[in-house]
Formats: structure tokens, C-alpha cells, sequence
């Protein structure tokens, strides 16, 4: 049992555990998201890399870089990859960093349950991507239509590596939005009440919930696509009564969501910069709590948009069309009040505002088109076009990535004590925004102009050639952009850890430790009677806020380390994997009960031994 | 949201097992009336019953088992006594889940059948 | 800080409900939306299969390649058996957690080992339903009722399962006079999933067996 005085003296040495056992076993927040963050980054690269490959084939008419099936395995995977194990991993980064951080709390609550979450995604970013090198990667969109999913039209293991490798996925997910949930609604700081949380907490705490409450939708679905494919049933095969919309009604039940999953902690991010870098609080808090809320509720109500073209009647296509217009509404509410805050604040033009405002600027363009996209007549054209890649990497690549780049640069120093370079960090920019919008904005025209999308080539004549070209050499561009970002990242890492607590004059608890923060988090969490309290502290500190000292800590209970959260990831992967088997070899759930049998003894270890 | 003390939320109107017995006879009658809901409008109880049990056999089971199920959920569950925000956790989903149920029959079933396009 | 004020940090909630508490909810107000997808399909599906057998009796459906009089394989008393019995484990559950709760080791030994009973019957009676059904001709993959209806009462019967394993866990703790009222929570939580298991149950028997 622990004592219960801490131990407040300065610390002497500071004691890091920096072998690779103690990362296997690690149970602290910040290390589980300095390993969501990494892992995240290179399989964020493989995406860009396949991206890469696309672009070069459709450079010119006709072109044979790669061969139909493997385009459709690269833009299946290309999709897959920067959703699911792109930029949902980046968020989680940042939610596992910094919600505890945000709120003053040690750590989250169930921090073994967080290990488990990384290491369930470790296994299943590496399972679905196993499959290019047995040359079976997915190649049915990363959206699995039936019943081209069926075993009729894809009879070979790509799309069971898919959909085994979702659900292993949906449970990393699944379990870290049960984590941050309870952690934000109950570990909260003294005098932190809910409408004093900082934006990202909030937005992330909206998207743990969109996550609760969507994915067990798709993880449905996918059982009855695997139920189809290996068990004799019809779910969505017409033969057998079955119906193939079906499947795209309850994807997309789930994919609406997901799409707000995927830009809310980015919002939130956007939040949080511009109040620092305009040293103004942001306008409109409480309106902006409530439109993120709105939209969240109201993104389970349209997920039909993404069907106009199927033929559900016109009482169906106008409900749909409706509702989806409305969700403008609250979007619109943000947009202004982000512009509300920098109005007439006092501009600090560092790398972390670039990002934040290039985010507005494209995230709007990605909403027009989305506007453009509701109603169901445009729709009809506009669908399965580049019109609509347009649009979704105008919202996912210029909101998503742009507001998690905005807080990449706000936030390392603190996670790493060191500053990134201004300089690079501006020329990362403007490289990543030109080559973004050279890449991006020129498939508005080629789809009005009728390029289909998922098409490994076209024909000469038909007008595509130009703006194909100019995309490719866009795409270069982006890719240059990354590499200018990992100079930046290692020409960082070569400098001592001695970057300040506050080097931004932020508003938040986050900022009152040393960077990077010690274990234990706080040793005192600072009063909290505001939504801003590190500013009402420097206000009261006459402007000014001491460094905070590093201290010994000793008398702090934290959690223990613990491998069994690895151990019932591996039954994870070994009950879902083993249906991969089903043909190869007749005795295959000897495979799902050895998995069982991990994961029972896994998880029967762990709530056995103690967690302090 | 500050807590108070470390007192467990719910302690003070304390269900006795009197009262927990209570709601398992009348769970049992509710299952029993349900039964019953489900012959007497098949014609399993007579053909004097069936006319006036058919037609609304369907609402009659939806509201028998919604009454169980809010009896399991407010006093086995202890919903009653506990902080709101357990009811919430569980309404919430409940509502969405029933909007998704209903969103899909009507787009699956009786749109399709009806012929709206 | 003051001392006593720092360890009482450790311990202390915003809402003053036990974290373990909260995320038991939390996982059931998720599982809401499981059954909620599974439950939509079955009706979506309702009485579209190409072929029988049928849950209820039909003039005639299609059997073995030819249009028959259709039984109806749904044996309703030994489900409606079944759901009592869920039912009153419900019960029982409560009734070992006031045991629990109030320090009573033999009050609680004796409801939790009636409740694990419960469970366990509940999960015979569908392993001989479907083994009954499957004589009957209903294969996973025969029709869109019977890929429904095992798929969703089947979901539901690993989920009892899971409860079964979980309180039986519990049970032998009580035994052992390792589940002391400081220790109820665990039980409590265990309950709750319990009791979710059974209010799904209170859904899906007039929903799937009693509704034509």
C-alpha cells in the first residue's frame, strides 16, 4: 500500500527505463502514445507510398506501372491504411498524450486496458498489410461492397485479410474508446467541470463516443460477410434472398460516423492553437461544445448520402438530402468562431497556426463540395467520380492531416523537450499545401468532367490527360513535403531535451509541468476555475510563469508495468486470424481455441494481479 | 461536476429482497401475459379472443416487454437509485438504437414493398 | 496538498461512481448497438426466406424441393422456460449481491451458485434447440431465417456464456471467502452485465418467437 506523502524535494537523477522490454511492458499514457504516434507515422508512409503508386500509374493514358488487380489492391489499401491505421492512430496519439495532461490527471483509467488497445493495433496493422507479401492484399475498396466481397467475385484471401483485419482493428478501438470515455468523465482535476475542459477533450471525448456507438455496427456487418464467405449463409447474396444494400446500409451506418471520427479531434486541435497563437480566448466555447455534439448526433442520421445512386425513392433521397445540409449548420458554427477568435487577436505567426489555418481554409473548400454532394440530382453525377476523391481528401487529407500537422508542431516540444525548427517547419508547409492543392484541386474538374474513380487507367482523348500529369507532379511535391517533416523531426532529436514547459504561452494544464512531463504527471495539479487556467495563472503571475522544477515524486503510487495486456492481444489475433484457415486446412478452429486460450489466460492473469 | 464524498452513489433507499422479489413475480406474470398475447391472437385460445387480440398483438408484446425490461433495468439494475448519468449511458444508446432499427426497416421493408421508386 | 487530501486524490471520481462502474455501463450502452444491427437484420429479413423450414407453421413453404405444409420449428414452452428461468437468475444475481454486500457468505454462495444454474440451463435449452432445429433440416446457410436467427440468438448465447464463465469466476472467489463486502463492486459489475443479457433476451423472445 502506498504512503501518502510525496515526495516534493528536487530530483536528483532522473531514472529512465529506455529498454525495449520496458516499452513491451509499459502501461504509461505517454509512452503508449509516443508508440501509437510512431507506428502510426509509417504506416501513414506505407499509404502515402501506395498513394505514390497510383499517381504514377495514372500519369499517362494507357499506362502500365502496375496492373489492374494491383491498382485495385493499392487504392483498396491506400483507403484502408490512411483511415484506420493513419489518421485514427495519430488521433490516438494525441488522446493518449494528452487527455490525462488536459484534465490533471495521472494517467488514464484502465492504463492496461490502454496497452492492450496499441498492441490489438499493432497486430492488426501488420496482419492486413501481411497479405502483400503473399501477394492477397484487399482489393474490393476499402468499403467491401457486396457482393463483389462475396466468394463468387473474390474467392482468393484478400478480402478475408480485410475483414478479419477490421475486426481485429475495431476492438483496439472499441477498447480505447471504453478507456477514454470513463477517464474523461470521471478523472477529471478539482474544479474541472465539464464545460471547463479544454476543446480537445471535449472533441475527443464526442468521438469516443461516435466510436462506442458506430463500430459495433460495421463489426456486425463484417461478421455476416465472413459468415457468407466461410458458413454457407446469404446475408447479402441475392441467390439466397439475400440483399447486397443491406451491406451498404449498415457500412455506411458506421462509415458516416467514422468520417467525424476521423475530423473531430482535428477540430479540436484547431481549437486549441488559435486561442494561443492569437492570444485570445477562443469565441464562442460553449457554442462550440454544443455544434461539436450536434454534429455528432446528427452524422448518425444521413449515412444514406453515400447511397443516392442505389435507388432507395425519392421519400428516402430527400430525407437523406436534408438532414445532410443541415449538418452544414453546426460545421458552419465552428468556422465562424475560429474566425471569431483570430479577429483582432494578436497574430503569432508560428508553424502550428500555418497548419491550423490552411486546415480552415481547406477543410471549407472540403465542405463546399460536400454541400455540392447532398443534393441527390448533383449527386448523380458527381458519384463515383474524382469529384468525390476531391472532396473527401479536401476534408480528410486538408482537415484531418493539416489540424494533426498543427498539432504535431504545438505539441512536440512538450512530448519530447526539444523545439522543432521554425524555419523547416514553415518550409514543410507551404511544400505540403502546394503540393496538396496541386494534387487535389484539379480532380474537382476531372470529375464534373466525368473521370470515373478506382480506375487503373484511361484511354487517350478524353481530356485526362493534363490534369492527371499535373496531379502525379503534385503528388511529389506532398511526398517531398514528408521528408522535409522527418529532417525536421531528426534534426530535433539531435538537440538536448531543454525546450521550456510553456514555449507557446498556452492556456492549458499541460503546460504548467516540465517538458517532457514526468511519469507521474503532476505532483500537484494546479487550481482549475476556468477554462484557460495556465493563462489565469500567468495573469495572476503578473504575466509571468515559473519554470516548474522537476521533482523526486517518491510516494506516488503509479501503475505497474504489465506484459499481459500483449499476451491477450495475441489470443486476440489468434481467435480472428484463424478464420483465414478455413480452406486451407480442415481443423482450423484448433487454431481459434489456441487463440481462446491466450486470450483466456491472458486477460485471467491480468485481472488477477494487481494493477498498482 | 465535483464529487462530494467517497459515499457510494444510492445507498440511502436501499431495494430490500422483499422488493426484488416482488419484481421477479411480476416479471413472471408479464412473460406469462405475453404467452398468452401470442396464442390467444393465433387462435390458441379460441376463436372468440383471436379477433380482438390480432390486430394489436404486435403493440401488446412491444409494451409487455418494455415494462420488463424497464423493471430489470430500474430496480435490478438499480438505475432507480443510482446517479443519472448510469440512466443516460444506457437511454442514449437505447434511442439510437431503436432510431436504427427503425430507419432500416423502413428503408428495407416497407419502402421496397411499397414500390417508392 | 495535504497528505491525507493527495491519497484521497488516488481514489476520488468527478462523478463519485466508480470507474469500473462507468465502463460497465459504457460497454453495455455500446452493446446496444450489437444487438441493434443484428435485431434489424432478422426483421429486414423477416419472411423473405426462399425456403423453409419456417419459425412459425405456414400453409406451405418450400421444404426439400418442394412446396409442403411448414410445421413451424419454434417449440415455444421450452423457450418461454428458458426466459423464466433467465429471468428469475436475474433475480438470484441480485439477491447474491445484497448477500455480498451485506457480508453474508452463505446468502451469497447459495444465489450466485442458482444463478450460474440458471445461466447454464438457459444455454442447454438453445444448444438443444439448435441441435433441433439442425435435425429438422435447418442448416446455418438453409434460409435467411436460419442465418438470422443463429446468428443473432447465437451472438446472444455467447454472450450468456461469457456471463456464465464470469460469475462463475466470481462463485468460486465466494467460496473461497475471497469476495468480501469491500469487494462487492466486482460482483456488481458482473450483475450488471448479467442483467443486460437477460433485458436483450426480454427483446428478442417476442420479437423473434412470438411475433408472426
Amino acid at each position: 500500500m502506498a504512503t501518502s506523502v510525496i515526495d516534493r524535494s528536487p530530483a536528483t537523477h532522473a531514472p529512465e527505463n529506455t529498454g525495449i522490454w520496458s516499452w513491451i511492458t509499459t502501461v504509461d499514457h505517454k509512452r503508449i502514445g509516443i508508440l501509437y504516434g510512431a507506428t502510426a507515422f509509417l504506416f501513414f508512409l506505407i499509404g502515402g507510398l501506395e498513394a505514390l503508386f497510383m499517381r504514377i500509374q495514372l500519369m499517362k493514358p494507357d499506362n502500365t506501372f502496375v496492373s489492374a488487380a494491383t491498382f485495385n489492391s493499392l487504392f483498396t489499401m491506400h483507403g484502408t491504411t490512411m483511415i484506420f491505421l493513419g489518421v485514427m492512430p495519430l488521433s490516438a496519439m494525441f488522446f493518449n498524450y494528452f487527455i490525462p495532461l488536459q484534465i490533471g490527471a495521472r494517467d488514464v483509467a484502465f492504463p492496461r486496458l490502454n496497452a492492450f488497445s496499441y498492441w490489438v493495433f499493432l497486430l492488426g496493422g501488420l496482419f492486413i498489410n501481411f497479405s502483400w507479401l503473399i501477394n492477397a492484399a484487399p482489393n474490393a475498396g476499402w468499403f467491401g461492397y457486396a457482393n463483389l466481397t462475396e466468394r463468387t467475385y473474390s474467392p482468393g484471401l484478400n478480402t478475408d485479410f480485410w475483414v478479419l483485419g477490421l475486426q481485429i482493428l475495431g476492438i483496439a478501438s472499441m477498447a480505447a474508446a471504453i478507456n477514454f470515455f470513463v477517464t474523461i468523465v470521471n478523472l477529471r482535476a478539482p474544479g474541472m467541470k465539464m464545460l471547463r475542459m479544454p476543446m480537445f477533450v471535449w472533441m475527443s471525448f464526442i468521438t469516443q463516443i461516435l466510436l462506442l456507438l458506430a463500430f459495433p455496427v460495421i463489426t456486425i456487418a463484417l461478421v455476416f460477410l465472413m459468415m457468407d464467405r466461410h458458413f454457407g449463409t446469404h446475408f447479402f447474396i441475392p441467390e439466397g434472398g439475400g440483399d447486397p444494400i443491406l451491406w451498404q446500409h449498415l457500412f455506411w451506418i458506421f462509415g458516416h460516423p467514422e468520417v467525424y471520427i476521423l475530423i473531430l479531434p482535428a477540430f479540436g486541435i484547431v481549437s486549441e492553437v488559435l486561442p494561443v497563437f492569437s492570444r485570445k480566448p477562443l469565441f464562442g466555447y460553449t457554442a462550440m461544445v454544443f455544434s461539436g455534439a450536434f454534429i455528432a448526433f446528427l452524422g448518425f442520421g444521413v449515412w444514406s448520402h453515400h447511397m443516392f445512386a442505389t435507388g432507395m425513392g425519392p421519400f428516402a433521397d430527400s430525407f437523406f438530402a436534408l438532414s445532410t445540409m443541415l449538418i452544414a449548420v453546426p460545421t458552419g458554427v465552428k468556422i465562424f468562431n475560429w474566425i471569431g477568435t483570430l479577429w483582432g487577436g494578436s497574430l503569432q505567426m508560428k508553424t502550428p497556426l500555418y497548419f491550423a489555418l490552411g486546415m480552415i481554409a481547406m477543410f471549407i473548400i472540403g465542405g463546399l463540395s460536400g454541400v455540392m454532394h447532398s443534393s441527390p440530382p448533383a449527386d448523380l453525377q458527381q458519384t463515383d467520380t474524382y469529384f468525390v476523391v476531391a472532396h473527401f481528401h479536401y476534408v480528410l487529407f486538408g482537415g484531418s492531416i493539416f489540424g494533426l500537422t498543427a498539432g504535431a508542431y504545438y505539441w512536440f516540444p512538450k512530448m519530447f523537450g526539444r523545439m522543432l525548427s521554425e524555419k523547416i517547419g514553415k518550409l514543410h508547409f507551404w511544400l505540403m499545401f502546394i503540393g496538396f492543392n496541386v494534387t487535389f484541386f484539379p480532380m474537382h474538374f476531372l470529375g464534373l468532367n466525368g473521370m470515373p474513380r478506382r480506375v487503373y487507367t484511361y484511354p487517350a482523348g478524353l481530356n485526362f490527360e493534363f490534369w492527371n500529369r499535373i496531379q502525379t507532379y503534385g503528388s511529389l511535391l506532398l511526398g517531398v513535403s514528408f521528408l522535409v517533416f522527418i529532417y525536421n523531426l531528426w534534426q530535433a532529436s539531435r538537440k538536448p531535451a531543454d525546450a521550456p514547459a510553456d514555449p507557446w504561452k498556452g492556456a492549458t494544464l499541460e503546460w504548467l509541468i516540465p517538458s517532457p512531463p514526468q511519469e507521474f504527471n503532476f505532483a500537484d495539479v494546479p487550481p482549475v476555475n476556468s477554462s484557460m487556467p495556465a493563462w489565469d495563472l500567468r495573469r495572476a503571475g503578473g504575466g509571468q510563469l515559473p519554470e516548474p522544477p522537476r521533482v523526486s515524486g517518491a510516494g506516488i503510487h503509479m501503475p505497474r508495468p504489465s506484459y499481459w495486456p500483449v499476451v491477450a492481444a495475441f489470443g486476440v489475433l489468434g481467435v480472428i486470424g484463424s478464420v483465414l484457415f478455413t480452406e486451407a486446412f480442415p481443423h482450423w478452429y484448433f487454431i481459434t481455441l489456441g487463440g481462446a486460450a491466450v486470450l483466456f489466460y491472458g486477460v485471467y492473469r491480468w485481472a488477477f494481479e494487481p494493477a498498482f | 461536476m465535483d464529487a462530494h464524498a467517497h459515499a457510494p452513489a444510492g445507498e440511502h433507499s436501499h431495494p430490500t429482497p422483499a422488493l426484488y422479489f416482488k419484481v421477479a413475480l411480476v416479471l413472471f406474470v408479464l412473460t406469462a401475459l405475453e404467452v398468452m398475447a401470442f396464442e390467444a391472437g393465433h387462435g390458441g385460445m379460441g376463436a372468440g379472443i383471436r379477433p380482438v387480440i390480432e390486430p394489436i398483438v404486435v403493440e401488446l408484446l412491444l409494451v409487455l416487454s418494455a415494462a420488463k425490461f424497464a423493471l430489470v433495468a430500474m430496480f435490478y439494475m438499480h438505475l432507480k437509485q443510482d446517479s443519472r448519468l448510469l440512466t443516460n449511458l444506457f437511454v442514449f444508446p437505447i434511442l439510437l438504437a431503436a432510431g436504427v432499427i427503425m430507419g432500416l426497416i423502413v428503408l428495407l421493408q416497407y419502402w421496397r414493398t411499397v414500390g417508392a421508386h | 496538498m495535504s497528505d491525507a487530501a493527495a491519497h484521497a486524490m488516488e481514489h476520488h471520481t468527478s462523478t463519485g461512481i466508480d470507474s469500473r462502474k462507468v465502463a460497465i455501463w459504457t460497454l453495455i450502452g455500446s452493446e446496444c448497438l450489437f444487438f441493434a444491427s443484428l435485431i434489424s437484420t432478422y426483421l429486414v429479413y423477416k419472411g423473405k426466406s426462399l425456403v423453409g423450414p419456417l419459425p412459425h407453421a405456414e400453409s406451405q413453404c418450400m421444404l426439400h424441393g418442394a412446396m409442403q405444409k411448414c410445421e413451424g420449428v419454434f417449440e415455444i414452452k421450452l423457450v418461454t422456460t428458458g426466459t423464466a428461468i433467465l429471468l428469475f437468475s436475474s433475480f438470484f444475481v441480485v439477491m447474491a449481491l445484497y448477500g455480498a454486500q451485506k457480508g453474508n457468505r452463505k446468502m451469497l454462495v447459495g444465489w450466485l451458485a442458482a444463478t450460474v444454474m440458471c445461466g447454464l440451463f438457459f444455454v442447454s435449452m438453445q444448444v438443444y434447440e439448435f441441435n433441433h432445429f439442425y435435425h429438422k433440416g435447418m442448416g446455418y446457410g438453409t434460409n435467411l431465417f436460419s442465418s438470422t436467427f443463429y446468428t443473432l440468438t447465437g451472438f446472444h448465447g455467447s454472450h450468456v456464456s461469457v456471463g456464465v464463465i464470469w460469475l462463475s469466476t466470481l462463485l468460486v472467489l465466494a467460496i473461497r471467502g475471497k469476495l468480501p463486502p469491500e469487494k462487492s463492486l466486482n460482483l456488481e459489475i458482473a450483475a450488471l452485465y448479467w442483467h443486460f443479457v437477460d433485458v436483450v433476451w426480454i427483446v428478442i423472445f417476442p420479437v423473434v418467437y412470438l411475433m408472426r
